[in-house]
């Protein structure tokens, strides 16, 4: 009995080894959204094009990519290209231009393309820290009632949008 | 690949910003060295010079100056980037282990302690029959040899 | 050429450490003086060998040799020739060279200097020391190379050091840092070395002492270096931030701590054998561990190396078959039945078995603290951060209780004390330590709790120290000549804890104490702070060997009179990268401390003013400690030579 009380300190090791190891699988850096399974916060904002105000209910009716991007993030040009197969694809995507100039934003997307059904311009930066928003590129899962459902951040390519997004894409598709 | 909004090195940004008072300026340290810089390598967002800190510095006072208690603070952006960013963990129950466990630590420590110590202290007092029957036999040999 | 030679030389090491490992080892299984006799060849040639090796990777940096890659990652053309060398260390691959270099060192030291230990125990002991280097010279080979080139084209020039390695801590932190972590292996060697022989007399106890003294003094002042290094260079004047790698130095030293008083139990009374085998176990256990949470990427930190999962995979893998098989050796081979000596609980072996539980108390808590994140989110209970505010709640008081214990427990005698002697010494360090604690924090402004504490806990010591040294000078007639008669392990003991009393008054005062002030100043303007004036004079342009600088000038004066110029800098680097260059001048009370910020336009800048009372003291109270822990060591019962010339001496009267 004495003997075995001897063995408390391979054990307690074991566990912390356990946790270390599986711990290693982790990234310590990826921060989930705290808005998933919250309506997106309201807001009023202007578009790119045109004089137009919208607010939340620019995403209600069809399960949406909120593409949070900026003309100064290198990253995000990267990530255009796909952007742009997936809205022909059919995928909608709404922008969210992000602490950027509106000017540069849309010279940005004549000369690259432009895969977005629409852009709200959040100059300042308010409405990003509404979301969440800590660097760019990051896309939400937004479905047709505007609630958050997935939040990517980084760059979407083919093997994160088939792995990670699409399957989230596609559950919250309503069927025509 | 994330472009991190050209965040840098550890690297202190001195801020330089009016107060309306001194109890303002406290709590506003106060509450930038408890939250997290989202993005960065484990800093606050007083030590960091990274973007997103500077907007979040400039949220915490705007919100300061809205007369918000600092638990309404950490709360308005707990709510927007998770407990993450708070280096105060929440009392709630995924940090109840957290929490409770030094004081169980403590505790166990503290008995641990105590049970060595009585037991060392009934060995001391405790003479087995043959220690006592020398024990005796010695005491007599003094008495007599005085 | 010659990163390869270094490279072979580096295979030769490995080679020579496996038979390290083995051959000594079986010979003391088995009774061969021969194979015993191997130990000391085999780990000076190890060390010959890994020298070499890190002296051919100097030499790469040294000759600015792109075309290997890790000197091409951390060099460069214009990097002053000091940092160039200390650039060896700067990195993952070279850091661990260095780690094997000490190891090496700490082996052939123990191989030669135990000359008078019983053959079979240091054939045992330089075994594991070589099993132990195996494993990182396989770690090294095998994942992390310093030796790889850059083929076919070794590009022109490297990319620069990071530039907030570029100063001189990065010069001495590591090294000495390595010393106390790798050092730490010699009381665990030990410790296997004693329940594999089954010998579980005490004498290794003795044996151990000295080398675990001088390992943990090496890794006090690496603490502290690195702690007084982030406070100079990261420019917004803290010293601890309870990161996780700071968290993976401080509880090995905690731990450390545990054993060096420990084994003064353990060699006096032959008690407590089975927890110092185990503290010695865990103590480097816990150096493995914080190898492990640096480079495997498994928590952020913004000292931490660059992540790689691999190389987690084998340090944890190490880690396990190390620690796991150690202490499985102990659950089979330590003693099961307690020595018993009979003391009572007014003794100094029930304080200091007090003073043990409480250190791994804490250690136990920052463990906790600093792994929760991890384990939070394996169980999927989302990303949790754990800062300073949780650990300062539980260390704070934890120390302090450390700091009253301690106090008491330097007064105590074995076995037991008179309480009457006991009891007029704590009245005395009562009336003098509240008083104190009351009003002295007065000195720096209003009344703050953490200074208070701070203060009584360090009189608390201090007057029970001085009382103790007191009476053990008067014990042998007059006052001089009984202080010469105490022996350097009670010198060494008072140093050391006066040491502990002067860090915590200095983190009581500062944190309580620090004053701080970020404005917009142009040339000529002035502002009061903390008793000091400080008087903006403008800012210059300055050019470094691989930088250009923004230099600021700032005259601090107090009632009139000149105290310190101040010259912070704000600097951009090759790469491109700015560094802050704190303006500091330090001193006994307080230190004057002054961040360049960004220019405001129109001739302003952003500047930082700090007035940092008794900030020094923590790193002068850790200097302490260590030096306590050392002169500890010249204790006259280690000296063989005095043991070998009594013996002599005593022989030839006869």
């Amino acid at each position: 009995m004495e003997r075995l009380k001897l063995f408390v300190p391979l054990l307690i090791f074991l566990v912390l080894a356990l946790v270390l190891y599986f711990g290693l699988g982790r990234d310590p850096r990826a921060l989930p959204s705290a808005l998933v399974d919250r309506p997106l916060p309201p807001f009023s904002l202007p578009v790119l094009e045109g004089d137009a105000v919208v607010d939340e209910s620019l995403l209600h009716g069809k399960v949406r990519l909120l593409n949070v991007w900026g003309t100064w993030c290198v990253a995000c040009r990267d990530e255009h290209p796909f952007l742009l197969e997936l809205a022909n694809r059919g995928v909608a995507i709404v922008g969210l231009n992000y602490k950027d100039d509106p000017d540069a934003a849309r010279a940005w997307l004549a000369r690259l393309g432009d895969p977005f059904e629409a852009v709200v311009v959040d100059a300042a930066g308010r409405y990003g820290l509404e979301l969440g928003v800590y660097g760019a590129p990051e896309t939400y899962v937004v479905d047709a009632d505007g609630v958050i459902r997935y939040r990517h951040v980084g760059v979407i390519d083919a093997d994160v949008w088939r792995d990670r997004i699409e399957p989230v894409y596609r559950s919250w598709v309503i069927p025509q | 690949m994330v472009c991190w909004l050209l965040a840098s090195t550890a690297n202190a940004e001195v801020e330089v910003r009016d107060f309306d008072s001194l109890t303002e300026r406290e709590r506003y340290r106060a509450l930038i060295e408890e939250l997290r810089c989202p993005q960065c390598q484990n800093q606050n967002l007083a030590a960091s010079d990274a973007p997103i800190a500077q907007d979040l510095r400039a949220e915490v006072l705007r919100l300061l100056r809205e007369g918000r208690s600092d638990r309404e603070i950490i709360d308005h952006l707990v709510a927007r980037y998770g407990d993450f960013v708070r280096y105060r963990p929440a009392w709630q129950p995924s940090t109840y282990l957290l929490w409770g466990a030094p004081g169980l630590l403590l505790l166990v420590a503290a008995g641990a302690w105590l049970w060595v110590l009585r037991r060392q202290r009934r060995q001391r007092i405790e003479l087995g029959p043959e220690q006592r029957a020398t024990l005796d036999r010695l005491l007599d040999d003094e008495r007599q040899q005085r | 050429m010659t990163p390869e030679y270094g490279h072979f030389a580096l295979i030769l090491a490995a080679c020579l450490s496996l038979a390290l490992g083995v051959v000594p080892l079986l010979g003391a299984t088995f009774g061969r003086p021969l194979w015993q006799a191997t130990a000391r060849p085999l780990a000076l040639g190890q060390l010959a060998l890994v020298a070499f090796s890190f002296i051919c990777l100097a030499a790469a940096f040294a000759r600015d040799d792109f075309s290997v890659a890790y000197v091409a990652a951390n060099s460069n053309r214009l990097l002053p020739w000091y940092y160039k060398l200390s650039a060896v260390w700067g990195a993952h691959e070279g850091s661990l060279l260095l780690w094997v270099l000490v190891l090496s060192g700490w082996t052939a030291a123990v191989a030669v200097a135990g000359r008078n230990l019983p053959p079979a125990l240091l054939a045992r002991v330089v075994a594991v020391m070589g099993l132990i280097a195996a494993g990182f010279h396989l770690f090294l080979l095998l994942t992390s190379n310093p030796f790889e080139r850059v083929l076919p084209i070794p590009p022109a020039d490297g990319a620069d050091l990071n530039p907030l390695l570029q100063d001189f801590g990065l010069i001495v932190h590591p090294p000495l840092l390595y010393m106390g972590y790798v050092g730490l292996s010699v009381p665990f060697a030990f410790a296997i070395a004693a329940l594999l022989a089954g010998r579980l007399d005490t004498a290794w106890a003795r044996w151990m002492r000295p080398w675990t003294n001088v390992a943990w003094a090496f890794l006090t002042l690496g603490i502290a270096l690195g702690s007084w290094w982030a406070y100079y260079e990261l420019g917004w004047g803290g010293w601890w931030f309870w990161d996780p790698v700071e968290n993976a130095s401080f509880m090995p030293w905690l731990l450390g701590t545990a054993l060096v008083h420990s084994l003064a139990v353990t060699e006096k009374r032959g008690l407590l054998r089975g927890w110092t085998l185990l503290l010695a176990i865990f103590a480097f256990a816990l150096s493995l561990l914080g190898t492990f949470l640096v480079r495997s990427g498994v928590l952020t930190s913004v000292h931490a190396f660059a992540a790689d999962p691999t190389r987690g995979v084998f340090v944890l893998g190490f880690l396990g078959l190390v620690v796991g098989g150690s202490l499985l050796l102990y659950g089979f081979r330590a003693p099961t039945v307690p020595a018993v000596a009979g003391f009572g609980w007014r003794s100094r072996e029930a304080w200091l078995l007090a003073n043990n539980a409480l250190l791994v108390v804490i250690t136990g808590v920052i463990l906790l603290g600093t792994l929760y994140p991890l384990l939070a989110d394996v169980l999927g209970w989302g990303k949790i951060s754990v800062g300073p505010p949780y650990f300062n709640s539980f260390f704070v008081p934890l120390t302090l209780a450390l700091a009253v214990l301690l106090g008491v427990g330097a007064l105590l005698q074995w076995k037991d004390t008179a309480p009457r002697r006991l009891r007029s010494a704590l009245i005395l360090a009562l009336v003098v330590a509240l008083p104190v604690g009351g009003l002295l924090p007065w000195v720096w402004g209003s009344w703050r709790w953490g200074a208070a504490l701070g203060l009584f806990g360090a009189v608390w010591i201090g007057v029970l120290t001085a009382i103790d040294l007191w009476r053990k000078s008067r014990a042998s007639g007059r006052p001089w000549r009984g202080l010469r008669l105490l022996r350097a392990g009670y010198w060494g003991m008072v140093i050391a804890h006066l040491g502990v009393a002067l860090a915590i008054a200095g983190a009581g005062v500062t944190t309580s104490y620090s004053v701080e002030r970020d404005l917009r100043m142009v040339s000529g303007d002035r502002q009061k702070l903390g008793g000091f004036e400080f008087h903006f004079m403008g800012v210059d342009e300055v050019f470094g060997p691989n930088y250009r600088s923004q230099r600021g000038e700032i005259h601090v004066t107090r009632e009139g009179r000149g105290v310190a110029t101040l010259m912070p800098e704000k600097r951009r680097y090759l790469g491109g990268q700015v560094m802050t260059e704190a303006g500091i001048d330090g001193g006994l009370t307080r230190d004057l401390y002054v961040a360049l910020g960004e220019p405001l336009g129109a001739e302003a800048w952003a500047v930082r003013l700090h007035v940092k009372p008794g900030v020094r003291w923590i790193w002068l109270g850790s200097a302490l400690i260590a030096l306590g822990g050392v002169v500890a060591v010249c204790d006259r019962r280690y000296r063989s030579r005095v043991r070998a010339t009594a013996r002599t001496a005593a022989l030839a009267e006869a």
